[in-house]
């Protein structure tokens, strides 16, 4: 279990997102992002835990990241996604939405296009808070509580809904090609359904009792309706959205914030979150059904990432092992995956056997044989 | 735990060190020959060669590594509370004691290592040479750090065991370029005959390394087979020498006759000439007999004097002990260096050292180095050792707290570092909370991810007082953008009724000016929060009204709007829009508000007028306007007259119906 690596960068890290890689290459993920915050200046950079063909006798240094290339962001990066393999999104605490471009060829990293202040008070910035796309389709959310949605190939604006939350909008992913789903900070999920004009969610399901913000929302990578949520007291809440409107169930996970969770691209049965009191928990929940977890859902789609938008797939008649109600208590394991740290774990991704995660402690761990 | 850390310390505190710009800038003159410059510098530990220079902090952040230095904190090892079940005399355990110390303050010196070796690559990488030169200063400004660390741990925490042997490995480690001319002699086609062969030598003896010694001379002996006998008898010197070690086995008057005896063989072979044919072999000898005069002819090979200072005493006084060292110090520097000059910052800290005044050291460093990563954790380290008499200083706690408070401080002026500050106020126990109190309410918040950072850490210590003053910096931010949800969001959070109260105002005049209510995403969903304040309790209720209404409960809605006004939650200034809000209810084609109810209805009524005609006819509804024109006067004596009106009628309607229903 040798496979963890630690690179100190000298910069806090907000966010960091695996490249999307091709299923069909049944490749390793090599390069990822990160995006800095609380810096003078913030950069994103990108940087590869691959040796470039170098084959590296000695299996200590090998899998070192390596900064690669990187580029200077107005203000913290408060979010990443990769809109393909070339295209990086970044959410700005000015407000703004970049789309950048990396070059593998010249290992470089370009604006490609800009829309400054997208998120704006009357007369202040209001920072961007999450970004989630489907190519061409970009949707951003912010502290001023709109929702917006850019056509990346034609770099406009199609549609922006105004006042969408009074409070802050803290998450934002895809449900459907046409549904997105917003977590905010008073403990509300929103469903927009894009396809209806008006500009009001079409359902709103909530926490009841304490109202604690929500800071971080994943989408079922194969059932639609499963949504996990992470929020300011550390719980993890998995829902259902199609059949009530309070979660399915709560676990505790985390002592303070929890800031991201993951179901594992391929394998949704391993789900990620990390959390300010700097923990990563891994979470494996083993499936009811003898049924072997592949059976459980289409995953035949030839680009996995966590932007892109798996197709509708597989068999949704049977029970998720995530939807299994109390007898899955017994079966949901736990494990610690970083040593006891102090500083917040901001971020983290996970794609095939990879994971990255990026600390407030300038750290980035990578670890390549995550069991699952 | 399923995962297993494997990574040397030295790499995970190594580049906690931040490549920051911290700027170890140096004032006046300052300590090691190759920054003798005299002009305060800023330089840039880098990571990236781009990152600027403009920073004023002075500061050196070594990051986690300041982790390792509560360390009282630390739970004991296996090992160690294995032996504890045994009793141990005092001394033993003071022992085990020091053990872990020497282990910390190695950490320490690996991360100082670290950091300069990073520092020489990123030197390397870069083609500008002015950033070149500047990482190079840099690098020395380490070394000297990282020299007078190790001094004062082989003199104060490491003091158990042979104090010579330390400081040998102590000169060794420091004194790198032996080494470094031996590999290149070693690596030469011929070693004996290379240019530096005999620089090499004498440095290892000088360093009294004999065994490699020995090695070398015997690739020269090889090639002057004639001389065969004079190297065999240096080298069997040589192999005789003792060493002192107060550890071992040896006492000190078994060590003093061996000693007595080698030094006398050696003194008797330079008497009968023995290695007058060869003059670097006598040299040699000389130095074994402890010859200062041949050593300050050496000086170039010595380099400094307090490498000058542990030659004399490996060669003259070998059971040296830690009391008299301060004696041999003085005197060796008043030899070695010029009498006119001035001795350096370095110079005289290592002095202090050797005099074990370990409060000159930390104030010379202090004046020294222009940066308190140094001080603050050295004496950190000495104060767990016990070492520092706790004297009170009249400013503040002890020195220790006064160092980390003031290394605390700096980091927090940084706008990224201020994290890490919080960890260092935590371990001063008498000032510690006070400043990190004043420092988290100065921390400007750019964004709600930031905000509740900084909340967390208040909360984590129960900082009632920040908490609030940050969730109120926060909630005026959304004020003033509108954002009156946010704003109430960030007041319930701090659970501040009287800004609470106020957002509930804005909120209940917008609706009075625009007739619906906004956020109601929000209001809606207020549940026990609602109590928060009286204002906030009656926007909830009161929008809940208008939902049981809309939701044609009339019934409900009705009743809710009556207790609004009997149980005193509505602001009397409210009352006569909730009045006109029973107007449609009374006017319905069913009965809603029984008889009782309107009686309370009229009397709340009367009530609110009779009050009005004792102040003013003014202060009616909408309690903003203060001066009211004519016109809207006349408009509230219409609405009275009407809700009267439909009091009345309703009373009439109600008392029929239930007449009828008792028949």
């Amino acid at each position: 279990m040798e496979s963890i690596n630690a690179k100190y960068v000298s910069q806090k890290i907000s966010k960091v997102r695996w490249r999307p890689v091709s299923l069909s290459s049944l490749q390793q993920p090599e390069i990822f992002a990160t995006g800095s915050w609380d810096n003078e200046d913030n950069t994103v950079s990108i940087w590869t835990i691959g040796n470039n063909g170098i084959s590296s006798l000695e299996e200590g240094f090998d899998g070192d990241p390596k900064p690669l290339c990187e580029h200077k962001h107005a203000g913290d990066v408060l979010d990443l996604q990769f809109l393909d393999q070339e295209k990086v999104i970044t959410a700005s605490s000015t407000g703004g939405v970049t789309i950048l471009r990396y070059n593998n060829n010249n290992q470089a990293l370009s604006v490609s296009h800009q829309w400054a202040k997208a998120h704006h008070y009357p007369c202040d910035n209001a920072p961007c808070t999450s970004v989630v796309c489907s190519s061409p389709e970009i949707v951003s959310v912010g502290e001023d509580g709109r929702i917006i949605v850019y056509r990346a190939d034609q770099g406009g604006i199609i549609r922006t809904i105004e006042n969408a939350d009074s409070s802050t909008i803290h998450a934002v992913t895809y449900l459907r090609t046409t549904e997105i789903l917003t977590v905010n900070s008073i403990g509300q999920l929103k469903i927009w359904d894009f396809r209806q004009q008006s500009n009001s969610p079409s359902q709103i399901l909530s926490l009841s009792g304490d109202r604690a913000p929500l800071h971080c929302v994943d989408r079922h990578p194969n059932q639609q309706h499963i949504v996990a949520t992470g929020g300011q007291d550390g719980m993890l809440c998995v829902w259902d959205v199609r059949q009530r409107n309070t979660p399915f169930s709560l676990m505790e996970a985390h002592s303070a914030e929890m800031w991201e969770v993951h179901f594992h691209p391929m394998n949704p049965d391993h789900l990620f979150t990390c959390s300010e009191d700097g923990s990563l928990l891994h979470w494996e929940i083993s499936s009811p059904s003898d049924m072997p977890s592949f059976l459980q859902g289409g995953r035949n789609n030839s680009m996995v990432s966590r932007s892109a938008m798996a197709p509708a797939g597989g068999n949704q008649s049977l029970i998720n092992a995530w939807l299994s109600g109390d007898s899955s208590k017994g079966r949901l394991e736990t494990t610690h995956m970083l040593p006891s740290q102090t500083l917040s774990v901001n971020s983290l991704d996970v794609l095939g056997q990879c994971l990255v995660c990026g600390t407030d402690g300038e750290a980035i761990f990578v670890n390549r044989q995550i069991p699952v | 735990m399923g995962n297993i850390w494997v990574l040397p310390v030295v790499r995970e505190i190594s580049s906690c060190m931040r490549p920051f710009t911290s700027n170890l800038a140096l004032r006046g003159r300052a300590a090691p020959s190759s920054m003798r410059s005299g002009k305060t510098r800023k330089f840039t530990l880098p990571f990236y060669a781009n990152s600027s220079t403009s920073h004023t902090t002075s500061l050196l952040a070594f990051r986690q590594s300041k982790r390792k230095s509560p360390a009282r904190t630390r739970s004991p090892s296996k090992f160690n509370s294995r032996l504890n079940q045994f009793t141990f005399n005092h001394s033993v355990k003071h022992v085990l004691f020091l053990f872990r110390f020497v282990s910390i303050s190695k950490n320490y010196r690996s991360v100082i290592r670290a950091c300069i070796e990073e520092l020489q690559q990123v030197a390397v990488n870069t083609k500008d040479s002015a950033v070149c030169t500047q990482y190079g200063n840099q690098v020395s400004i380490l070394l000297a750090i990282e020299l007078i660390w190790n001094l004062c741990e082989v003199l104060f925490i490491d003091a158990v065991g042979a104090l010579l042997l330390h400081l040998l490995d102590w000169v060794r480690l420091h004194k790198g370029d032996v080494d470094e001319k031996a590999t290149h002699v070693l690596q030469s086609e011929s070693p004996a005959e290379h240019r530096d062969y005999w620089d090499v030598v004498v440095g290892y003896v000088l360093q009294g390394r004999l065994e490699e010694v020995r090695q070398l001379l015997v690739k020269q002996a090889t090639l002057q087979p004639a001389a065969r006998n004079m190297f065999k008898l240096m080298d069997n010197l040589l192999s005789k020498m003792p060493f002192y070690n107060p550890g071992g086995t040896q006492t000190p008057t078994d060590f003093d006759v061996k000693w007595r005896h080698w030094h006398e063989e050696v003194d008797r072979c330079l008497q009968d000439n023995s290695f007058a044919s060869n003059p670097h072999l006598e040299l040699i000898a000389k130095i074994l007999v402890g010859d200062e005069d041949t050593l300050l002819e050496h000086k170039e090979l010595v380099g400094t004097w307090y490498h000058f200072l542990v030659t004399r005493l490996l060669y003259c006084h070998p059971t040296v002990k830690s009391t008299e060292l301060h004696f041999y110090a003085h005197s060796c520097m008043t030899m070695f260096l010029d009498p006119r000059s001035v001795p350096e910052a370095l110079d005289s800290i290592l002095l202090a050292a050797f005099e074990f005044d370990i409060h000159q050291v930390i104030k010379d460093c202090s004046i020294a180095l222009n940066n308190w990563w140094f001080v603050a954790h050295l004496t950190d380290l000495l104060d767990h050792c016990q070492l520092l008499q706790s004297h009170n200083l009249h400013f503040g706690s002890n020195l220790r707290e006064f160092l980390l408070l003031e290394y605390a401080s700096g980091l927090f002026s940084h706008h990224s570092l201020w994290q890490l500050a919080v960890d260092y106020f935590d371990h001063c126990p008498e000032f510690g909370r006070v400043y990190l109190e004043l420092q988290m309410e100065r921390i400007p918040l750019d964004t709600e991810r930031k905000a509740l950072k900084v909340l967390r850490i208040c909360e984590q210590r129960q900082m009632s007082e920040q908490v609030r003053s940050i969730c109120k910096i926060m909630a005026m931010r959304a004020l003033r953008n509108n954002r009156l949800g946010s704003a109430l969001s960030w007041s319930i959070r701090a659970k501040d009724a009287a800004f609470a109260t106020l957002i509930s105002e804005r909120f209940l005049q917008d609706y009075c000016s625009r007739g619906s209510f906004s956020d109601l995403d929000l209001i809606d969903n207020l549940g026990p929060a609602m109590l928060l304040s009286d204002r906030l309790t009656f926007l909830g209720k009161y929008r809940e009204f208008h939902k049981l209404y809309g939701e044609k409960r009339f019934r409900e809605a009705a009743k809710l709007l009556l207790s609004l006004m009997t149980a005193k939650i509505a602001p009397r200034s409210f009352w006569m829009t909730l009045l006109t809000d029973a107007l449609p209810l009374l006017e319905q084609k069913e009965v809603i508000f029984t008889s009782e109810q309107t009686y309370e209805l009229i009397f709340c009524l009367e009530e609110l007028t009779s009050s009005c005609n004792t102040t003013t006819a003014t202060t009616t509804a909408a309690a903003s306007m203060t001066d009211t024109p004519m016109q809207e006067e006349d408009l509230e004596v219409t609405k009275v007259e009407l809700l009267r009106l439909a009091l009345a009628r309703n009373l009439a309607m109600a008392i029929v119906n239930e007449g009828t229903v008792e028949v």
